[in-house]
């Protein structure tokens, strides 16, 4: 089962590599990691999706690292999570419109075009990079990039907007 | 206490700075091998009043830390060059973070400007370091030395102690300075809990009150705590048993009418057993290690667990806990006892008649037991009887691994905590030597004996030149069982009795040369007549470290025994019952 896990921590030499060292270690999944830079100053914050059927004792062990300052686990109702992805699909000149018209459904934009593909930046949450490559993934990948995914706790108290295509980024 | 800030002589550098913030933690002794990259910190070690005790492997030199650090309490510290001094580390900075022992290690690197060349003696130590300290630093500014070292030593001794290692590049080291008295930094993501959380104290109350077969399950963190005389008092007020584990010999008085021993793979039949029948299990600074519970599935199933622990991460990580307790043992056990005080009369403690009735029907019947004939070959166990006899027991005990460990952990009667030194998570092969000389520099007027086997010693046993030249007058007592005894047990019991590389044969080396070449005095026993003479001999050896071999049966088993991954409910007494 995945897990989307933000961690806040200092900014120290290492911490990155203490981390991944402590889940190769205890035999725990990495799915995805993104690493950046917060509004204060020698803070960064890590979101991790990880594969592994009960946090506890990963959250424990993340906490146990000196470096760790805090460790939040996001309920998918709770969690705005938001992924980059760049995609080439292979667009030759017959189908480029219809490629085209299908991923402006997902606002994606074509940042880079040849004579047989076009590439798309899409963003959003992962249920939405999902369906676009549902729906563009016939045409042919030809190569996918994705950020790693990044999340942060809802303020408000709705419930997340339904996703369907175009809308939820 | 140092003035703020001092002038310093204009040649005041990195490794002035070093040797100074260690004397400002209070070290007074630095265990540890020389070499390229920290040769600068060795030069003004000539003018501190640290003592540096010059080990012949690093290896020894951090297993000395480790040993002073266990017979003590304090913080332990290593210093070793880069590189091949690093590495050599390795083992003992795993071993004390198996153990939660707490040393500093300081090691040297090459030069800032050659970082990730290869350059010579060359190692990514703070990398190396990172699966084997519970945290570890580079230095990048001989500035910030002062602050580093006072850190590693905030982090080494609270919480849940273990090793740190401090990374100093040769050119910081050399790095014109100023000392500073250091501040702790903040550190926002380590602030160890130490109170129990009261409601969790109340409910662990009710729950031990209303137990009708309750068992304290001690580990190694009481002894770290300091906590053996709350522990006593709680026992005694609450009127339950006490099973100490390998860790935790010592916490608890084994000649106390309420100690059960150590429990376990290798444990007291009634130790092991008790913990399976209990209804309430109380573990106090201890982790459910799997040379414990056996089939962790299996292990005490009726029991509600009541889990004290100053690691978060040690709670539910094997076994979930029905009162979760995070905090240090010494102050939940403290605060345990005025719960109770305040609830009600200490003598008013349910007498538990049919529990331990129970116990001692168990102790009766499956007590620890091997036979001796007076004709040879002399059995560990009898030797290990007759040592605590003759000693009355007043020493301090080191053991290396194997079956001579689990002899004198279930023979020897320990009466105080920090009594025994030995290698409990990781099973060092080779600690036993190094660690009884940094316990013996500790406590230069205490007794201080190795318990070891042939095949640990010949590891680490050039520590004893160190011993003689620092005149560290450490007792070693070699086993010769010719091998490895406790493999051998298992190729015996588990693989049909192949024997595969479990033979070292009995005659070389010739311990009591070898000792004598290191200069030790050497001595061999090999009848049982002659036991309490060779002990007395020993005894009488003050002015230099002695090795007395004793030439033991190689085909003894150790027993009682739960095989590895087995239920705890089956303990075998007898190689016959397997
Ligand atoms: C460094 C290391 N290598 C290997 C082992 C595996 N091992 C465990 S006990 C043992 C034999 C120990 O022999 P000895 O010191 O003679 O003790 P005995 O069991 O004979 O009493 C070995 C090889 C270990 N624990 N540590
Ligand atoms: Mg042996």
């Amino acid at each position: 089962m995945q897990h989307t896990l933000t961690v806040l921590v200092e900014d120290k030499p290492g911490v990155l590599a203490r981390i991944s060292a402590m889940f190769s270690n205890r035999a725990f999944n990495i799915h995805s990691l993104a690493v950046g830079p917060t509004h204060q100053d020698g803070r960064s914050r890590i979101t991790l999706v990880v594969d592994a059927p009960e946090l506890e004792q990963l959250k424990k062990q993340l906490n146990k690292l000196v470096n760790v300052i805090k460790v939040q686990e996001m309920e998918p109702a709770e969690a705005l999570e938001r992924e980059v992805m760049i995609v080439r699909i292979s667009a030759q000149p017959a189908t480029r419109g219809e490629v085209r018209d299908t991923a402006s459904l997902f606002d994606a934009r074509v940042i880079d075009i040849s004579s047989s593909a076009m590439t798309f930046e899409v963003a959003g949450t992962p249920q939405h990079l999902r369906t676009f490559l549902e729906h563009l993934g016939p045409y042919g990948v030809i190569d996918l990039v994705k950020s790693g995914r990044i999340a942060m706790k809802r303020e408000s108290e709705l419930s997340p907007a339904p996703v369907t295509a175009g809308v939820g980024r | 206490m140092l003035p703020d800030t001092m002038t310093e002589p204009t040649n005041f550098t990195g490794s002035h700075s070093l040797l100074r913030s260690l004397e400002y933690e209070g070290v007074e002794i630095i265990f540890g091998v020389p070499g390229g990259a920290i040769l600068p910190a060795y030069d003004p070690l000539l003018d501190s009043p640290i003592r540096h005790v010059l080990a012949r492997h690093e290896q020894g030199a951090g297993h000395m830390a480790e040993g002073f650090a266990q017979a003590t309490g304090l913080v332990g510290v290593v210093m070793a060059t880069s590189g091949p001094g690093a590495t050599n580390l390795i083992t003992p900075l795993q071993n004390a973070l198996m153990d939660s022992t707490p040393i500093v290690a300081i090691t040297g690197q090459v030069a800032t400007s050659a970082i990730g060349s290869d350059a010579f003696q060359e190692a990514y130590t703070t990398g190396l370091a990172m699966h084997c300290t519970k945290h570890s630093y580079m230095a990048t500014d001989a500035d910030d030395i002062p602050n580093l070292i006072h850190e590693a030593f905030h982090l080494a001794s609270t919480g849940r102690p273990g090793p740190v290692l401090v990374d100093i590049p040769r050119d910081v080291l050399k790095q014109i300075t100023t000392w500073r008295e250091p501040h702790l930094n903040n550190l926002p993501g380590y602030k160890p809990t130490v109170s129990g959380h009261p409601m969790q104290i109340r409910a662990a109350l009710d729950m031990i009150e209303k137990a009708e077969r309750p068992v304290l399950y001690v580990g190694g963190g009481v002894i770290k705590a300091g906590a053996a005389p709350e522990l006593l008092a709680f026992a005694e007020a609450v009127n339950a048993p006490v099973v100490t584990t390998l860790m935790a010999r010592g916490a608890f008085p084994d000649d106390h009418p309420l100690a059960l021993g150590m429990p376990g793979m290798h444990g007291l039949y009634t130790a092991t057993t008790a913990i399976q029948k209990s209804d309430v299990l109380v573990s106090l600074g201890a982790r459910f290690d799997d040379r414990v519970t056996g089939d962790p599935n299996a292990f005490a199933p009726d029991a509600k667990i009541i889990h004290v622990d100053v690691d978060p991460a040690e709670i539910g990580k094997v076994r979930a806990a029905d009162v979760p307790i995070v905090g240090d043992a010494r102050s939940v056990l403290n605060d345990l006892l005025s719960g109770l005080r305040a609830r009600r009369e200490v003598a008013d403690s349910p007498a538990r008649e049919d529990w331990f009735a129970q116990l001692s029907r168990w102790k009766d019947q499956y007590p620890l037991a091997y036979e001796q004939d007076p004709d040879g070959p002399i059995k560990v166990q009898h030797f290990i009887e007759r040592l605590y006899s003759i000693t009355g027991g007043d020493a301090v005990v080191a053991a290396g691994v194997g079956q001579h460990q689990m002899w004198a952990s279930q023979f020897w009667g320990f009466r105080e905590p920090r009594s025994w030194i030995n290698s409990g998570g990781l099973g060092t092969m080779g600690f036993a030597v190094p660690a009884a000389v940094g316990a013996k520099v500790a406590r230069p007027d205490d007794l201080i004996i190795a318990l070891d086997g042939d095949g640990c010693f010949q590891m680490t046993c050039q520590e004893l030149i160190t011993a003689t030249t620092e005149e560290i007058p450490v007792k070693i007592i070699v086993f010769n069982n010719g091998g490895y005894g406790m493999v051998k047990q298992w190729q015996n019991l588990f693989y049909g009795g192949r024997l595969s590389a479990v033979d070292l044969g009995f005659t070389y080396p010739d311990y009591p040369k070898l000792a004598e070449a290191m200069g030790c005095v050497g001595l061999r026993v090999d009848h049982p007549s002659e036991i309490d003479n060779a002990i007395e001999k020993v005894l009488s050896v003050n002015d230099r470290p002695v090795v007395l071999e004793v030439v033991v049966d190689g085909e003894e088993m150790c027993f009682p025994m739960v095989p590895a991954g087995g239920s705890n409910d089956r303990v075998v007494m007898r190689r016959d019952e397997l």
